[in-house]
Parts: structure tokens; C-alpha cells; sequence
């Protein structure tokens, strides 16, 4: 198990490499720079400050330099934020988005796993059809609609909530963008459940159940659910790396201050340092969840094991 | 007679379907002694299972039965669900034809045994431990203490079938309904779990209620037997008189099925058509970051010819590695060792150049099933290889082939024009047939063809199997654990086991006076000797 771990680590360096390469040059090609803006500085200070942040050498050196740094665990300075670096801001922002996908991942399955499975258990009954039903909507409505919606309806009409900010975390600032963030989610974890469930109640084993004379109860809880969670399970590192990945486009419309914002606002003001410390940031987030997710597939599967 | 322990009477099971109502069983009695062996013998569509699931009251919500089914004098399909599960994996238990899938994946064994111990007999988890290393033990699990902890997935199919028997078992009880529970089996395995059931039978003194579609088990194993066809009851009576002096026409049929006839000879003159020269396929078992670091050995240093118009028969077990043996010599796999088809070299030809030689040397799978795409016309399923192999073909010739070669294997050509889903087993058997035959192949590799058959419909394959080798001249080698299809078919035949052959000779050489200890043994559980 250990050992499997230490590998699947060592394999994620490549991984890695080649997304912080692509992105490095990728990031270059594209017009501008860190220094445009409306007013246009006068060319020796612009020439100054390129040669700061060592702009001004050619594009290879340049590459290596970033990769040295990199390795050193120095993300470099932040073009923008010009007081902060890149380290500083992402141990700023991360554990804000973190906050929110964590509620909203836990928000999913709490909701998401029973509504599956009592569809599954009342197949092609009016429950079912609600749930899946409902649940395909979910899946059809991209949540950077859901969340003006909901900022519209709970935020402004019956401000009930606020529409939006940050407050420290505070818990009624939580509520909007964890439900927004989680709605898409809930709808692919009931479906996937419901589905799995139904294969595993038609399995051999279920039947060799009910012949020893379990009840429906004890067929369901001892024998059906943790077989029909093994998909689930599979899909749950994507999950949670959507889930991060999407809180960009939620941050952006609440306002709060995760990584996910500073993403966007990098990507467009090209403060190369920083979408790059992002994307290498994210990289590592899902290879260490899918890590996590696959440690966790054989903790349920007996038959998974990673022993070389 | 108030000694039965169950009685069927005028049992009716009726499934209802969207497009209609199945009558699956149709007004059927019988009845079970205590401690007797009762054998309820059809074919695939007999309503036998469903007859004994209905005793336990385990059909799907959609099953509607009526009659009446009484244990021991009372009314099983009136009975409260909550009576039900005191009589289920208690006084009636119950083990099913899938061992590889009857047992929960992710629980250990010890605890899906423990399980009825403590449903039905109140023991907690301490208490069921070395009641089940007992079962385990009596099952014949080796090392039962530490098997106790073993997940299924570490268990052979046949032990996993001793670990269901065990826990039907656990409670003792006194009708045992066996669904057709060596099926999936072994020949050899088989005859160790019905010496096993035999065992525990004459220990427990319970009844057993067995299903199979196996008349030599029957034979062997029952005192009774109920012949079911079409949901009917055809006949029944004591396997002497059933056997002795069948009454009803199917019944004879069934009896009768045994694949008969032997292939005529071939001239020893003919050319060598398939050669192999120590042939070894390995699989690997680990891999390294580029390249495996263990090995297993499936094929080990196999030497084969086969000559024109002959028919190789190779016989094993699962694992035995005679699928792998086909495939390989066919250039499915790869291999070490020589292989030569029509006199040339072809173990080292690259994929591009195997390709021109794929229309003359072609395959027939196991499984009806699984072969065929399902989203294809039997048209297209059989055109295909034209496409690839002629395509200087137009659509009016190539129509005209799959015609013939549906009337070649005794199919109606106006069906090329539907699905996979719609035919039987044994049609689906015959299209497969009339893919490999399209192409005009001088060999055909029959993995298996008719083990997923009907004994019946095996029969009439078998017979078109034989017309087509010797209307079109055909070298088949014939894959098959069933000793008595190889019988009916082979001018000679490899005995394989662990990757290696065990004893070779003409069909009648090892049929008659099998040398090796192994093949005495296939032949013995297989009770090949009692059709002769």
C-alpha cells in the first residue's frame, strides 16, 4: 500500500511536468503582456520592470529559470499583487475554495446517495420519476446559471441570504455558493446510485441473500450498498476536481476570495506567475485526489489491492 | 399422502410482461419425501427453476402464481413474508447454478455463513466462529480456520460452490433445492460436489429437491424424477423406470440426446494442412514500469498436426489452456514456437500478412451470446468478412453469399435481415457458423461451439458440423470439455491439462482404453461410459 502510494507520487512528477510545460509556453504565445494596461507605461520603465522579473531573456531561459524556482518550491512573485507572492496567495485563497468544495462535495453525497437509492428501491414508481427527473434537470442547468439565480431569488428578492461577499466565512455567506456549487453534483451522484444499485439488486448474490431468509432491510444494508458504491466511489475524484474547478466560475459571480478567482482575474491581466502557480496547483489537487479516491476504491473492494 | 414434505399441486406461474402475459408454468404437481432425492430434468425454457424458486417464494414482483406449494402441511404461498424468511436458509435452503457470483464479492466467507447462524439460530458473531470452520470443514475447504477469512475472489469456483453448500447447510434443513449446482462446474469438480451432497445428504437426512438438465447426473444421483417441458409435466416416476422404459416421447429424446454417430475416417495421405512445433503462450502476471517480471505459462511446448479434412479434438478442463492453444496457433495471441499453415511458416508474419490467410482459416466461439454484435443485422454480421476479404464484390453478390451460406447451415435467408436477439441459442450457433462459412475456409477453429446448447439442440449442430466438414472438405480443430461432442466428432484427440498434453491418440484409442490416470478420471465423472 505504501509502496503503491510512493509510486503513484512518483508518477504524478511527469504528470505534472508536461502540464506546467504546456502551459508555461502556452500562456506566452498568447497577445499581451504582463504590463499592458490603458495607459501606456513609458518604454524604459516597462523595460525595467521586465528585466526585474527577467521578462527580457529569451523564452527557453526564461522556462528554466521558472522550472529551477519551481523546484525549490518558489512560485515566484505575483505581477499584479506586487506585494504578494504567489505561495501567499494561493495559501490565501485555498483554503476558502476548499471550504466551499468540501461542503459542497459532502452536501452532494448526503443528498445525492439516499435520493438514489430509494429511487432504485421504488424503480418506475412516482418517486423515481421525481427524482430522476428532477435530477436530470440539475444535470441540464450549468451551475453559472443556477448560481445568479439563486443570488437573484434568495439574495435580493427575499434577502434572505446575502447575495453575495465573503464575511470571513461566515455561515449564512456559505449557504448560496455551497448549494450552487453542489446541485450538479447531487443530480450525477443520484443517478449514478439509482443505477448501480438496480444492477447490484439484480446480482446473484442479492438472491443468495433472500434465500437465507434476510429481510428486505438487511438485504439492502449489509449486502447491496457498499457493492453499489464501488462506481460511485470511481467518480468521486473527477468530482471533486470539477467541483474546484468549477467554484471559478462561482467565486467570480459571489465574490469570495478562493484560488478560483485569482485564477480568472491572472488569466486575464497575464500575470504569468500566478496562473501558472494556479494550474500547477490544481494539477497536483486532482492527481492527489484520484490518489485518494483509488486508496479509498480498495478500502471497499477486497479485491483491489495495491500491494507492488 | 401426509408423509410429503413438499407437495406441488397444480402449480401455475404466469409472468406479466409488457407485451403480454408468459405462462412459464403450467398446472404442475409433484411432491418430495423427507430424505428422498428428487430430480426435476428439461431443457433451457422448462420452467424447472422457476418452479422451485416459486417454492421459495423468491420470484420477481411480476410473477403471478397460483396452485398451491405446502411444507410440510403448510400453505407456502399464503404464508406471511415473515413466516417466509423463518422457512428461507432454515428448514429450506437453497444453492444456485453461478458460483462464481451467488457470493457477496466484498464480505468475507466466514461471515456470509455466520449470517444465517445468527438470523435463524440467534448466535452472535464468537459464538457462529467455529460452527462455521466446522461447515467449512465438512464442505471439504481445506485449512477451514484460515479460509474462514477469505474473500470469495481467492476461492476456485468449485470451492466457492462448497462454501454456498455450507451455508445452506447451517441450519440443517430438511429440503435442499439444488439449481442445477455443477452446471458451471468442471467434470471432475462436479463429481466431487454431487459425492459431497451425496455425503451430506445420508448425514443430515434432508431432502433433495436437485434441477439440472443433465440426464447422467440424474442416473447417478436421484430416485425420482419429474421431466418438465414447455412448463409442463411430461413425466415423472423412479429414475429406474424413467430411464428403464421412458413413456413419453420427450423424455426418450432427452435419454437419447447423446451426440451419436462417429466421423468417417480420413486417408492418411492427405497433405498436413496446421502444424505446431513446441508452441508456448504466456500471459504475464506482473508488470514492471516496461516490461512483465512474472510469467504465466498457459501453452507449454505443445506439438500438433493436423492433416487435411481431419478433425483434432482437444479436451480439458477451465485453465486447462486449450482456448489459449486454438487461439494461438490461429495468430490471435502471441507465441513462441513454430507454426505452419499449408506448408508455410506463419508464427512470424506480421499482422498485414496474416491478414489474406484470415479468410482461410476462421473461428466459431462459445458463447451464441456474447459473438454476435448486437447492433448488426445477421445480414451484416455475416457479410462483414466479405467486405474485408472481397471487396471487389457489389452489394447483389455479396447478398447472394450470406443467402447461400444461410441455407448452408439450414437457417430460413429471409431472417438475415434481423437482430442477434431474436434467434435462439442454437441459431445464433448457425449464423456464427455461416460467418466463418461465407469466407470459404479451408480450417475452422470450434471453441466450444455447443456447450452453451441444449443437449437437443447440441445433437442437430453437431450433425450440420459434420455435413459441412465433409460437403466442403473443411479441417476443423474442436475445443470442448464435453467428452462424448468430442467423441461424435474427432478422428483424434490432445487430453490437456496445466498447459501441457496429457495423453494423445484416435478417438477410439482413448475413448476405449484411456492410458493416463487423468483421462480416466474426465471419462469416469464425465459417466461418458454409460452412453456407450
Amino acid at each position: 500500500m505504501l509502496t503503491y502510494t510512493l509510486k503513484r507520487l512518483l508518477m504524478a512528477i511527469p504528470t505534472l511536468l508536461i502540464v506546467i510545460t504546456i502551459s508555461f509556453f502556452l500562456m506566452r504565445v498568447a497577445p499581451g503582456g504582463p504590463f499592458d494596461g490603458e495607459r501606456q507605461l513609458p518604454p524604459e520603465i516597462e523595460a525595467n520592470l521586465k528585466a526585474a522579473y527577467h521578462l527580457d531573456e529569451p523564452l527557453p531561459q526564461q522556462y528554466l529559470r521558472y522550472m529551477g524556482n519551481l523546484l525549490q518550491g518558489d512560485f515566484g512573485p505575483s505581477f499584479k499583487y506586487k506585494d504578494f507572492s504567489v505561495t501567499e496567495l494561493i495559501a490565501q485563497g485555498f483554503p476558502v475554495s476548499l471550504e466551499i468544495g468540501g461542503l459542497a462535495i459532502l452536501l452532494a453525497l448526503l443528498i445525492g446517495l439516499p435520493l438514489g437509492i430509494i429511487a432504485a428501491l421504488r424503480r418506475n414508481s412516482g418517486v423515481d420519476y421525481t427524482v430522476m427527473g428532477t435530477a436530470l434537470a440539475g444535470i441540464a442547468v450549468p451551475n453559472f446559471v443556477i448560481a445568479p439565480i439563486l443570488a437573484l431569488v434568495f439574495g435580493v428578492l427575499l434577502a434572505w441570504l446575502p447575495a453575495g461577499g465573503w464575511n470571513g466565512g461566515a455561515l449564512p455567506n456559505l449557504v448560496l455558493p455551497v448549494i450552487a456549487l453542489s446541485i450538479q453534483q447531487i443530480a450525477y451522484i443520484a443517478r449514478m446510485m439509482r443505477a448501480s444499485m438496480i444492477e447490484v439488486l439484480g446480482s446473484h448474490y442479492i438472491r443468495t441473500a433472500r434465500a437465507k431468509g434476510l429481510s428486505e432491510r438487511q438485504v439492502i444494508w449489509r449486502h447491496a450498498i457498499r457493492p453499489a458504491l464501488l462506481p460511485v466511489t470511481s467518480y468521486l475524484g473527477p468530482a471533486i476536481a470539477g467541483i474546484i474547478t468549477g467554484s471559478v466560475v462561482i467565486e467570480q459571480i459571489f465574490g469570495i476570495p478562493g484560488i478560483g478567482r485569482y485564477f480568472v482575474q491572472a488569466a486575464l491581466n497575464r500575470d504569468y506567475t500566478l496562473v501558472m502557480g494556479t494550474v500547477v496547483f490544481y494539477g497536483a489537487l486532482i492527481v492527489l485526489m484520484n490518489l485518494l479516491v483509488d486508496l479509498l476504491y480498495s478500502a471497499l473492494d477486497p479485491q483491489i489491492r495495491y500491494d507492488d | 399422502m401426509a408423509d410429503n414434505l413438499l407437495e406441488i399441486d397444480n402449480l401455475s406461474v404466469d409472468f406479466q410482461l409488457p407485451n403480454g402475459t408468459v405462462s412459464a408454468v403450467k398446472d404442475v404437481s409433484f411432491s418430495i419425501q423427507p430424505g428422498e432425492t428428487l430430480a426435476l430434468v428439461g431443457e433451457s425454457g422448462s420452467g424447472k427453476s422457476v418452479s422451485s424458486t416459486a417454492a421459495m417464494r423468491l420470484l420477481p414482483e411480476l410473477a403471478r402464481t397460483s396452485g398451491a406449494i405446502r411444507f410440510k402441511g403448510e400453505d407456502l404461498l399464503s404464508a406471511t413474508p415473515k413466516r417466509m424468511r423463518r422457512i428461507r436458509g432454515n428448514a429450506i435452503s437453497m444453492i444456485f447454478q453461478e458460483p462464481m457470483t451467488s457470493l457477496n464479492p466484498l464480505q468475507r466467507i466466514g461471515r456470509q455463513i455466520a449470517e444465517v447462524l445468527e438470523k435463524h439460530l440467534g448466535l452472535n458473531g464468537r459464538q457462529a466462529r467455529p460452527k462455521v470452520i466446522e461447515l467449512l470443514e465438512q464442505v471439504g475447504i481445506p485449512e477451514p480456520s484460515r479460509r474462514i477469512d477469505s474473500y470469495p475472489y481467492e476461492l476456485s469456483g468449485g470451492q466457492r460452490q462448497r462454501v454456498m453448500i455450507a451455508m445452506a447447510l447451517a441450519c440443517e434443513p430438511e429440503l435442499l433445492i439444488a439449481d442445477e449446482p455443477t452446471t458451471a462446474l468442471d467434470v471432475t469438480v462436479q463429481a466431487q460436489i454431487l459425492a459431497l451432497l451425496k455425503d451430506l445428504q445420508a448425514r443430515y437426512g434432508m431432502a433433495i429437491l436437485f434441477i439440472t438438465h443433465d440426464l447422467g447426473i440424474v442416473r447417478h444421483f436421484a430416485d425420482r424424477v419429474c421431466v418438465m417441458r414447455h412448463g409442463e409435466l411430461v413425466e415423472s416416476g423412479t429414475t429406474g423406470e424413467v430411464f428403464g422404459n421412458p413413456r413419453h416421447a420427450y423424455t426418450r429424446m432427452l435419454i437419447d440426446a447423446d451426440p451419436h454417430g462417429r466421423k468417417a475416417p480420413v486417408d492418411t495421405t492427405m497433405p498436413m494442412l496446421l502444424e505446431a512445433k513446441d508452441l508456448r503462450v504466456r500471459f504475464a502476471l506482473k508488470k514492471r514500469l516496461f516490461r512483465a517480471s512474472e510469467y504465466f505459462e498457459a501453452v507449454r511446448g505443445i506439438d500438433l498436426s493436423i492433416r487435411r479434412g481431419q478433425t483434432v479434438g482437444i479436451v480439458g478442463e477451465s485453465g486447462s489452456g486449450k482456448s489459449t492453444l486454438g487461439r494461438a496457433l490461429l495468430r490471435l495471441l502471441k507465441s513462441r514456437g513454430e507454426i505452419r499453415f499449408d506448408g508455410s511458416d506463419i508464427a512470424a508474419l506480421d499482422t498485414g500478412s496474416m491478414r489474406p490467410l484470415r479468410s482461410r482459416m476462421q473461428v466459431v466461439f462459445q458463447d451464441p451470446f456474447g459473438s454476435l454484435s448486437p447492433r448488426m443485422t445477421v445480414g451484416e454480421v455475416i457479410s462483414e468478412g466479405l467486405r474485408v476479404h472481397h471487396p471487389e464484390f457489389n452489394r447483389r453478390q455479396r447478398e447472394a453469399q450470406v443467402i447461400e451460406a444461410l441455407e448452408e447451415v439450414a437457417l430460413d435467408p429471409a431472417m438475415r435481415n434481423r437482430y442477434p436477439h431474436e434467434f435462439s441459442g442454437g441459431q445464433r450457433q448457425r449464423i456464427a457458423i455461416a460467418r466463418a462459412l461465407v469466407l470459404k475456409p479451408e480450417f475452422l477453429l470450434l471453441d466450444e461451439p455447443t456447450s452453451a446448447l441444449d443437449r437437443s439442440v447440441q445433437v442437430t449442430v453437431i450433425d450440420l458440423l459434420r455435413n459441412l466438414q465433409q460437403k466442403h472438405d473443411l479441417t476443423y480443430l474442436f475445443i470442448s470439455h464435453d467428452l462424448s461432442v468430442v467423441r461424435a466428432l474427432a478422428d483424434t484427440v490432445l487430453v490437456m491439462k496445466e498447459g501441457q498434453v496429457v495423453e494423445q491418440g484416435t478417438t477410439e484409442e482413448i475413448f476405449a482404453q484411456p492410458r493416463e490416470r487423468y483421462t480416466q478420471e474426465l471419462m469416469r465423472a464425465a459417466f461418458v461410459d454409460d452412453a456407450a
